[in-house]
């Protein structure tokens, strides 16, 4: 055991004292700050759509299209499509699209509207377009059949849904968009770090191999020790770093928040696109004036926090369980990487034995997209990707900030603990032969027969 | 005396051949031991058997009369043939991060790699990354790091190789003075002259078995063909009823060389009177065999006919 000590030190040291360590340190935090303000800053002065409108209809629809944040609508000059179009082309300051009412237009035949524009119109534009011209022509369909505006308009209904968390001690709100993100980020960095430092144990072992040195190491400590102080000491400086970046990202943030709370201010909507802090932050002003009962979190105060967005989350589950479902996963993952080091005389041949490792651990992650944030995060699918160890550390921590029931937790941190047990065991018997193995080319037959190997 | 290490009936198979078939070797304490072989004839197996990276699938290996255990790691120390460090990591603190490994404490590490840094002149080159060495600089820093936690057994594979002229004999003479200090030394090489100057003991093993043991006097002295290597001037008798004239070589002004085999019940002393009485005699000795022609010998006897011709030079 204090060789393993002796060996993880060693692994730990001579990582965390290299520049390119210090630097990506460093460097991640201030990338991740600096882009989260850009893309405030960028979208808080972010364009409103403009569409010009020629209508050849006669049915005054461009005074009862109704602009919003996104979208503003002018009329068209030129008295012809034709014209129309060459119009629309210079204009200045340009305009986004052209949206063209055919004489044949009625109430009653809503065919033929066509939008124009250079390029593809984008979906989320052209819904939002579709959406105003739907409800203009709504409008206009009551107020034929008799109705007046404040008739129409307080039949206009405009509901907000608050989502309520009926697991949580008193009901506390549910907070979409802090938990999807949070599920993103959580999972992208499970899914990335395993693959990097899983990598970073393959490569290490490959260097001791072909540093030919292993023979002098073996003579002192058993394989198992020399390959689990390796993959534990990679494992400290993953934690390490971790720690950092909170630091870092913890102090700027704090730092930089006056700036993005102050765009937050000046442009709700636009901010939701800023990444999930100011996103969430937003989201808490606006119901917080529409249901005080339910919501006693100060909004005003909140959004002043750059960390108001973990308010509403489970923090201590997601927290201890992305630390224990990374580690698992990546000593499930790490001992695989570590035995093809050991196979493969050198670092391109392993690319045909890293396909089945990776596979895996790519397809949890864009699975568990798809089933825990765009699907159901408590359905039966999503359930067993977190159960099965190969798929879990990813699709579990992607699950967590929806709320998962403990028994479902603790049955996956067996599993996986399970799981790693049995991969780390596999991947020393193959270890321990390949180590020594020079000019050998293998293959799957010959890793399945080094399993078998005594001695 | 009990022998410090013993190996009984050694037996290892890989998936494709049998690497030791029952070898068995006593090596006495404080000796110089030649394990010698040719290539694939089983000697690194036998010696990762002894390091304990690989286990024998039958017999047994004893130290001092003790099975082998992990216990033993700090009293053995290897140099494999296959040379290697981290190239990235500092002289000094690899060679602490070796013999912490062997089990030696940090203050006990650092006393001793400073007194043995200054033996072999790596001052300069303690905080040095291992890379930015000469070849023969590494192989020093590797000799250093296998005697480092004074091993009472030190298995040596080809230390010379890689050496210059200079180095060797240093090497040489440090292994001459571990044995003084108490060491037992194991020493598998293929160089035969070193073999002879240093060493008590060898064993020859060939496929997979050993075939001859002993202390290097004995082993001469069964291998000797009662050939004695004549010089002198004048005539010599070439048929004579006791001896047999092997070769026979004349030189300027009557001396000649000759290569003379007693037949049996013949003793030297027969042979030199005979001499005396006849020629002028200038030299007089028996001719033993070298190492290398009793290695060459026996392996071509152990191996059998079919191969003898596929044997490479």
């Amino acid at each position: 055991m204090d060789k393993i000590w002796l060996i993880l030190q060693r692994e730990y040291l001579t990582r965390v004292r290299k520049k390119s360590f210090l630097i990506m340190s460093l460097l991640a935090p201030l990338l991740l700050a600096g882009t989260t303000i850009g893309i405030a800053k960028l979208s808080g002065s972010s364009d409103t759509d403009v569409v010009a409108v020629f209508d050849q209809s006669g049915q005054r629809l461009l005074q009862q299209l109704a602009g919003t944040e996104d979208v503003r609508f002018v009329p068209a000059a030129g008295s012809s499509l034709a014209e129309a179009t060459e119009a629309f082309k210079k204009a200045k300051p340009k305009q986004n699209a052209l949206l063209y009412f055919p004489p044949s237009f009625t109430m009653d035949d809503t065919k033929g509207i066509q939008l124009l524009a250079d390029g593809n119109v984008s979906l989320k534009r052209q819904s939002t377009i579709r959406k105003a011209v739907n409800k203009a022509v709504g409008e206009l369909k009551m107020s034929r059949s008799g109705l007046n505006q404040t008739t129409i308009d307080n039949l206009q209904a405009n509901v907000e849904l608050d989502a309520v968390d009926l697991t949580q001690v008193g009901g506390r709100k549910n907070n979409v968009g802090a938990t999807t993100g949070a599920a993103y980020i959580l999972s992208i960095l499970v899914y990335m770090f395993i693959f990097i430092y899983g990598v970073q144990v393959m490569r290490g072992v490959s260097e001791e191999k072909s540093s030919r040195i292993m023979e002098v190491m073996l003579s002192s400590v058993k394989p198992f020790q020399l390959m689990m102080g390796k993959i534990l000491g990679i494992a400290a400086v993953v934690f390490t770093q971790f720690a950092l970046w909170i630091v870092l990202s913890w102090g700027l943030t704090t730092l930089a928040a006056p700036l993005l709370t102050d765009s937050i201010r000046k442009s709700p909507p636009a901010a939701a696109a800023a990444g999930i802090q100011e996103a969430t932050a937003a989201q808490e002003k606006a119901p917080a004036t529409a249901d005080a009962t339910l919501a006693p979190t100060p909004a005003s105060a909140a959004a002043s926090s750059p960390w108001s967005f973990l308010d509403g989350l489970p923090v201590g589950s997601i927290i201890g369980g992305f630390l224990f479902f990374f580690l698992g996963g990546y000593l499930l993952y790490s001992s695989m990487f570590a035995a093809i080091g050991a196979a493969v005389d050198d670092q391109t041949d392993a690319q045909q034995f890293m396909f089945p490792v990776t596979i895996p651990l790519i397809l949890s992650y864009i699975v568990s997209i798809n089933v825990v944030i765009n699907g159901d995060p408590n359905g039966p699918l999503a359930f067993w990707l977190s159960m099965i160890p190969f798929t879990s550390p990813i699709a579990m921590v992607m699950r967590l900030p929806f709320g998962v029931p403990i028994w479902q937790i603790l049955l996956s941190a067996v599993l996986l603990v399970g799981g790693f047990m049995f991969t780390t065991w596999v991947a020393s018997r193959i270890y321990r032969v390949g180590v020594l193995m020079y000019g050998k080319k293998v293959n799957y037959r010959e890793l399945s027969r080094w399993m078998f190997y005594k001695g | 005396m009990q022998p410090i290490l013993q190996a009984i009936d050694v037996h290892k198979a890989y998936a494709a051949h049998v690497a030791l078939n029952g070898v068995s070797l006593d090596i006495p304490e404080r000796s110089i031991f030649g394990l010698l072989g040719p290539n694939g004839a089983g000697k690194t197996s036998l010696i990762r058997i002894i390091t304990q990276i690989t286990g024998a699938d039958s017999g047994e290996i004893r130290v001092r009369g003790e099975k082998l255990n992990p216990r033993h790691i700090g009293q053995i120390g290897y140099l494999p043939e296959e040379r290697g460090l981290y190239k990235k990591m500092k002289v000094g603190e690899q060679l602490l991060y070796l013999a912490q490994l062997r089990g030696l404490t940090k203050a006990d590490a650092t006393q001793r790699i400073k007194s043995w840094i200054d033996r072999l002149e790596l001052r300069p080159w303690v905080s040095k990354n291992v890379e930015d060495l000469s070849k023969g600089m590494q192989q020093k820093v590797q000799f250093i790091a296998t005697v480092l936690h004074e091993p009472s057994i030190i298995i040596l594979d080809e230390p010379f190789s890689g050496f210059d002229p200079i180095n060797a004999n240093l090497i040489k003479d440090e292994i001459l003075e571990l044995r003084e200090r108490g060491a037992t030394i194991i020493f598998s090489t293929h160089r035969m002259e070193s073999v002879e100057e240093l060493c008590d003991n060898i064993a020859l093993i060939n496929r997979s078995r050993k075939v001859l043991d002993g202390s290097v006097r004995a082993i001469k002295n069964t291998f000797k063909t009662q050939t004695y290597v004549v010089e002198g001037r004048g005539r010599l008798m070439v048929t004579h009823p006791d001896f047999e004239v092997l070769e026979h070589k004349e030189r300027e002004n009557g001396h000649f060389y000759d290569r003379i085999k007693l037949h049996a019940n013949t003793t030297p002393n027969d042979l030199l009177r005979y001499l005396i009485n006849n020629v002028e005699v200038h030299a007089f000795r028996e001719q033993i065999p070298s190492i290398n022609d009793i290695f060459i010998r026996r392996v071509q006897e152990t191996m059998p006919e079919s191969l003898v011709e596929n044997v490479p030079a």
